[in-house]
């Protein structure tokens, strides 16, 4: 038994798992719906994230990240308890252990974690502190008279580089995969599952796991086939024209045709 | 038929163990799982070497004394099935068997095939009984008990208490076990009343005898010869839930 009184038993480790795991479920797909503004017109997102950075009060903003913080924190703590004391229950294996139940998704669950984990860290430096790109702040865009900051462009612009697009959608099909168990797991967790539900949920899991993998994965696609020639789903040709030749301190504005503006 | 069979042989707790290959002509196809190996032990006597030791009794599927893992499966291949209840017609001419004892920390191996299985009497003595004097039987239907819940309590009761569940869990996991005794007794009135303290005790014996924790893989599901399903652990998780909350309020209040 651990000495701190969260993961002090199995069970309650399982429930600290699920909860948190249910939180950041919820931020996923807020997240995702979020994102798909961007098959909007550029001033969309861009009032979107004006929003959630000047008109939010910042109090809130902040509120939200320290519980996904903590959740995250949590639910990492909780899992690597579990797997040190899970080795620790079965320290010897089967000549040929054949197991029938247990899904691959299920038995991979720390790696497809850890994975993401990177993927958090990643993203958080990419898109949040903004440390990657030098341009990304100054692209800039006008919402009625405010200067604000061209979130648009900055997707676009951070999916042009294969590299970074290829690792997102690895990282998201990885969510994916953790997902098709995870949900479904944590009902179980908390009580709430039978056998009769136990199969929906399963389905369920395994559906919105790949509607999540299917809601980001589009994002990194569909810049990455604007930005090369592909037809402009996304705003890509002028965005690639405006911030080509760069000289590394001006702010760039990205002239969107007039189509764009409503 | 023939067969060849690799098991796992170990002197003492105290000492490694490893396999074992035995060669065994003319077995009956009609002959039990446990009978092939009272045969094979036979043929060892009388040879002088030392019998295969392997834990059983009652050898019609209810005692769960009969703990074995057959071909990487908790009690053979055939569901809903105990070691002494498999028979040899579910095996082809020929075949080779392998046959190791169950695997987990809790479950120290004593002796070839034979695993101590006191931590699960820990369990019963934290929470697998009631308090209440019951007496002598009492006319039937004098308790009336809805038939659900009476359903519901009769098949987590038809727990035997053979630790396949504890095996098949790559996490050495008590769960379905320890939900079986929850779920049987926390179902019905007379032992309602202790659902608070029974759930807190049986998850903190198991906890401390070594189990592991669950990952929900259904392993345990599968293995169990008596169809014990995963519901048994949705409600140990829920009433241990409920009575956290509630006891930590008491203890506040
Ligand atoms: C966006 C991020 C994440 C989400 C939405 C998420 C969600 C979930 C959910 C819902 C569960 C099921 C809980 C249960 O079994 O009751 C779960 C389990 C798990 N998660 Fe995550 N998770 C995330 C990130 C991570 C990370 C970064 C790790 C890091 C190592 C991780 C490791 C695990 C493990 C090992 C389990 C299995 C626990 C068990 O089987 O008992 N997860 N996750
Ligand atoms: S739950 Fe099933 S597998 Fe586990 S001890 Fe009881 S009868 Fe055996
Ligand atoms: S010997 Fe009793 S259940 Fe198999």
């Amino acid at each position: 038994m651990s000495p701190i009184g969260l993961f002090r038993t199995s069970l309650a480790k399982k429930f600290v798992m699920a909860i948190t795991g249910l939180i950041l479920v919820g931020f996923v797909l807020g997240h995702m719906l979020g994102n798909l503004q961007v098959f909007g017109p550029p001033e969309a997102i861009n009032k979107y994230a004006y929003f959630l950075h000047h008109i939010l009060p910042w109090e809130v903003l902040w509120v939200v990240r320290i519980v996904l913080l903590v959740a995250v924190v949590l639910h990492i703590v909780s899992a690597v308890l579990l797997v040190i004391e899970n080795r620790k229950a079965r320290p010897e294996t089967y000549e040929d252990q054949q197991l029938i139940q247990a899904s691959f998704a299920a038995r991979t669950m720390k790696y497809s974690g850890l994975i993401v984990l990177a993927f958090i860290i990643f993203h958080l430096l990419h898109f949040t502190v903004q440390s990657i790109d030098p341009a990304f702040r100054n692209l800039r865009f006008d919402i009625d008279g405010k200067d604000s900051q061209d979130a648009y462009a900055m997707i676009v612009l951070g999916f042009s580089n294969v590299g970074v697009s290829a690792f997102y959608i690895l990282a998201m099909a990885l969510l994916c995969w953790h997902l098709s168990h995870g949900v479904s797991s944590m009902f179980q967790s908390l009580g709430f599952r039978n056998e009769i539900w136990r199969t929906r949920l399963n389905r369920f899991a395994l559906a919105f796991g790949l509607l999540i993998f299917a809601g980001f994965a589009i994002i990194p696609i569909t810049s990455l086939i604007s930005w090369y020639g592909g037809p402009d789903i996304v705003y890509a040709s002028e965005i690639r024209q405006a911030t080509e030749n760069w000289d590394g301190e001006t702010p760039i504005y990205v002239s969107y045709p007039e189509s764009a503006k409503h | 038929m023939k067969l060849h069979l690799k098991i796992w042989r170990q002197k003492n707790a105290n000492n490694p163990g490893g396999f074992e290959g035995y060669d065994l002509d003319d077995v009956s196809e009609d002959s039990s799982f446990l009978e092939m190996l009272d045969i094979l032990n036979e043929q060892l006597v009388d040879k002088g070497q030392s019998p295969v030791a392997f834990d059983h009794d009652c050898r019609e599927g209810i005692c769960g004394m009969c703990s074995m893992m057959i071909n990487g499966h908790a009690h053979g291949p055939e569901k809903a099935t105990t070691a002494c209840q498999l028979h040899m017609r579910h095996f082809k001419d020929g075949d080779t068997i392998t046959i190791e004892p169950w695997r987990a920390k809790a479950f120290p191996v004593q002796k070839d095939l034979i695993v101590d299985r006191t931590a699960f009497d820990g369990i019963i003595q934290a929470g697998g009984f009631i308090t209440a004097r019951t007496g002598s039987a009492q006319d039937a239907n004098l308790t009336p008990i809805g038939k659900e819940v009476a359903d519901k309590a009769m098949d987590a009761a038809a727990c035997i208490g053979c630790g396949a569940c504890v095996a098949a869990c790559p996490n050495g996991s008590a769960m379905l076990f320890s939900g079986a005794k929850v779920t049987h007794l926390n179902s019905l009135p007379q032992g309602k009343a202790e659902r608070d303290r029974r759930v807190l005790s049986v998850v903190h014996a198991m906890d401390d005898a070594g189990f592991g924790n669950c990952t929900n893989y259904g392993e345990c599901q599968e293995a169990c010869p008596k169809e014990i399903k995963l519901d048994v652990i949705a409600k140990m998780n829920r009433d241990y839930a409920l009575a956290s909350v509630r006891s930590f309020f008491s203890k506040a209040g």
